[in-house]
């Protein structure tokens, strides 16, 4: 589905991203991760096409995202960004129509069949009943659940995200990822960035590390979330632990593990307190 | 079975392709065939409906004499081209305005605060200056509009401060840079034959339109409304910004080419005719959107609409306050100040 080869990307001379190449299939749920400024935005803006890469590709479908024109791209991959206000107060279901852009012919506004689509995807996340709102009125997390819907309407294979639960109090963050855990099994490909390791651990099935553009490791939770890997991406030491859910589900967890207080005093006063 | 009120809800949603009940089609339909004729009949030339209705009738369908009456005269030659530039001119400001306020995702621009009036007067005095034919003025006009309009887009990209201030900062600082253009051009004009002309037409009045000048803006208005009104539903689109208007399929570059080309011909096209009027590009857009809301689908035409006849009531106005015209200039200023303040307040609690 989506293919990276060995992507390269600079901006004023610096290297931004440095030889990242890996692959999501169709359904898979990708996360990535990393520390502040490792480039993960960056490379999000890659896939999308708002960036092109130095040297390297990206593909769909073995076509190069750069080739495409942007009506194709839009509806083959949607953009969930994070939910911020626009300018003018839009009705809730005008901002989910603006999902059906590229369908529309150069003349056209749209129809009655996009209004159905866009209705359509309002409930499939359980929002219906926002359709009426004013967009710039109504919650964050309901602010992002519409944004979901409105790259729903696109009828995307692949759906990006941009640290989509970063504004978002506890709750709202597990209700906007069920949605996503639940559109990846419905076969959608998912590329999520995210700072938390616990939203991975969560939902994904694959996972890319990432430190200063370069790939630090690659493959499932599993593999790669361990209290090692987390301690060279952070600097701090993790614990990382199995949970048992209701449904039977293990889910694992990473807590950080601050250093003993009597270290951490010594470290910062010298050896003239104690 | 669907009960009747729901139904009426049904049959209301979309009335036509304008998103809109069917009582406010009906309003919009009538406020402004209302406000034209009524412009007919008000003046210093005071004509009743019933005789006016007669005049017309006359003109078209009566003897050769009759066409040659005072009141025949009065309605054909002075009064239809007036009202006709009126509605034209108050639609273009009006609809170039909330076309600029759409693409770049702010409340506070319109074609005056942009530079885009200053830039098209500046390029239609110096073509007053050189002497040149109407078309050349237009012409003129245009160019210098669009040199306005992307100026003040670059200081605000040089700027890069906060982009919504720094938009109305680069436009005022443009505004000033071409009045004071302008001011040089009045220096040096001929104070017996160009001095005059060049103020009065400055001032913005309608008072001095004729058949002619209709004529010479048709096609720009045309070039300038129909692109504008083909594109105006993925205006919406823009108010999200330019990443995530890619990332829906929208060619932006493209989109916003057209936007200001359109915009800033139908500004020149008015400024050419009937120099700078103020406050009409920035209130009605505000207004129609309190009315019904900011989706550009149903508020471009409505924008249209209202702006047409909004600008025939206040040149009514000044052609019927006093003794002698009022600038339509200032009375849209007046009028527009107050105006503002009051739909400014009443929206802005949606924006934030």
């Amino acid at each position: 589905m989506l293919d990276l080869r060995n992507v390269y990307y600079s901006y004023d001379k610096s290297q931004v991203i440095h030889d990242l190449s890996f692959k999501v299939e169709r359904g898979e749920f990708l996360c990535v991760l990393g520390p502040n400024g490792c480039g993960k935005t960056t490379l999000l803006k890659n896939i999308l096409g708002l960036l092109s890469p130095s040297s390297g590709s990206i593909l769909i479908d073995g076509e190069d995202v750069q080739e495409m024109p942007i009506t194709r791209l839009a509806k083959i991959m949607g953009y969930i960004p994070q939910a911020h206000t626009p300018p003018f107060p839009f009705k809730v279901f005008d901002v989910v129509l603006m999902g059906r852009t590229s369908y529309l012919s150069s003349l056209a506004v749209p129809g009655k069949e996009d209004e159905k689509i866009a209705f359509a995807s309002l409930d499939e996340l359980n929002i219906s009943h926002l359709k009426d709102k004013i967009y710039t009125k109504i919650s964050g997390g309901e602010r992002q659940l519409v944004l979901i819907a409105r790259a729903l309407a696109q009828q995307p294979k692949i759906l990006v995200m941009d640290e989509p639960t970063a504004s978002l109090d506890f709750g709202k963050q597990h209700l906007v990822l069920e949605h996503m855990r639940l559109l990846s099994k419905k076969g959608i490909s998912i590329v999520m960035v995210t700072h938390d390791p616990d939203q991975a651990l969560f939902c994904a099935n694959k996972v890319v590390l990432m430190k200063k553009g370069r790939l630090l490791s690659m493959g499932t939770p599993e593999e790669t979330i361990i209290e090692d890997s987390m301690k060279k991406m952070y600097d701090i030491d993790v614990k990382i632990n199995g949970m048992k859910l209701p449904d039977n589900r293990t889910i694992r967890v990473c807590i950080p593990v601050p250093k003993p207080l009597k270290a951490r005093l010594r470290a910062i006063n010298g050896n003239s307190i104690i | 079975m669907i009960p009747p009120l729901a139904r009426k809800k049904l049959m209301n949603k979309h009335f036509m392709w304008l998103d809109l009940g069917f009582i406010q089609v009906t309003l919009l339909i009538l406020v402004p065939i209302a406000a034209f004729l009524f412009s007919f009949a008000i003046g210093r030339y005071g004509i009743p409906v019933s005789q006016l209705l007669s005049t017309i009738y006359m003109h078209y369908f009566g003897s050769s004499t009759a066409q040659a009456t005072n009141l025949d005269t009065v309605v054909f030659n002075i009064r239809l081209p007036r009202i006709i530039a009126g509605m034209l001119v108050g639609a273009a400001l009006a609809t170039a305005g909330a076309a600029y306020q759409g693409m770049f995702k702010n409340p506070l621009v319109s074609p005056d605060i942009l530079g885009a009036s200053a830039g098209a007067g500046f390029g239609a005095c110096l073509a007053i200056f050189l002497s040149q034919s109407v078309y050349v003025i237009q012409i003129s006009a245009f160019v210098f509009g669009l040199i306005a309009v992307l100026l003040a887009c670059l200081i605000n990209k040089h700027l890069d401060y906060d982009p919504t201030l720094g938009l109305v900062l680069g436009g005022i600082l443009i505004s000033t840079l071409f009045s004071s253009g302008i001011g040089a051009i009045k220096y040096f004009a001929d104070a017996n034959d160009k001095l005059p002309e060049i103020t009065f037409w400055l001032m913005g009045s309608l008072s001095s339109v004729d058949k002619r000048d209709i004529l010479s803006i048709i096609i720009p208005m045309l070039l300038g409304f129909i692109p504008l009104f083909i594109v105006r539903w993925r205006i919406n689109v823009l108010a999200f910004g330019e990443e995530e208007a890619r990332t829906l399929g929208i060619n932006t570059q493209r989109l916003r080419l057209i936007v200001i080309i359109g915009s800033t011909l139908i500004t020149a096209a008015s400024v050419s005719i009937c120099g700078m009027i103020g406050w009409i590009g920035l209130v009605v857009p505000h207004l129609a959107r309190s009315i019904v809301g900011p989706n550009y689908r149903t508020l471009l035409p409505v924008t249209f609409i209202l702006g047409a006849s909004c600008l025939l009531l206040v040149d009514d106005l000044a052609r019927c306050l006093g003794s002698v015209e009022v600038p339509l200039g200032i009375l849209t200023a007046l009028l527009g100040v107050p105006f503002f303040i009051i739909i400014f307040k009443n929206n802005v609690r949606g924006w934030k």
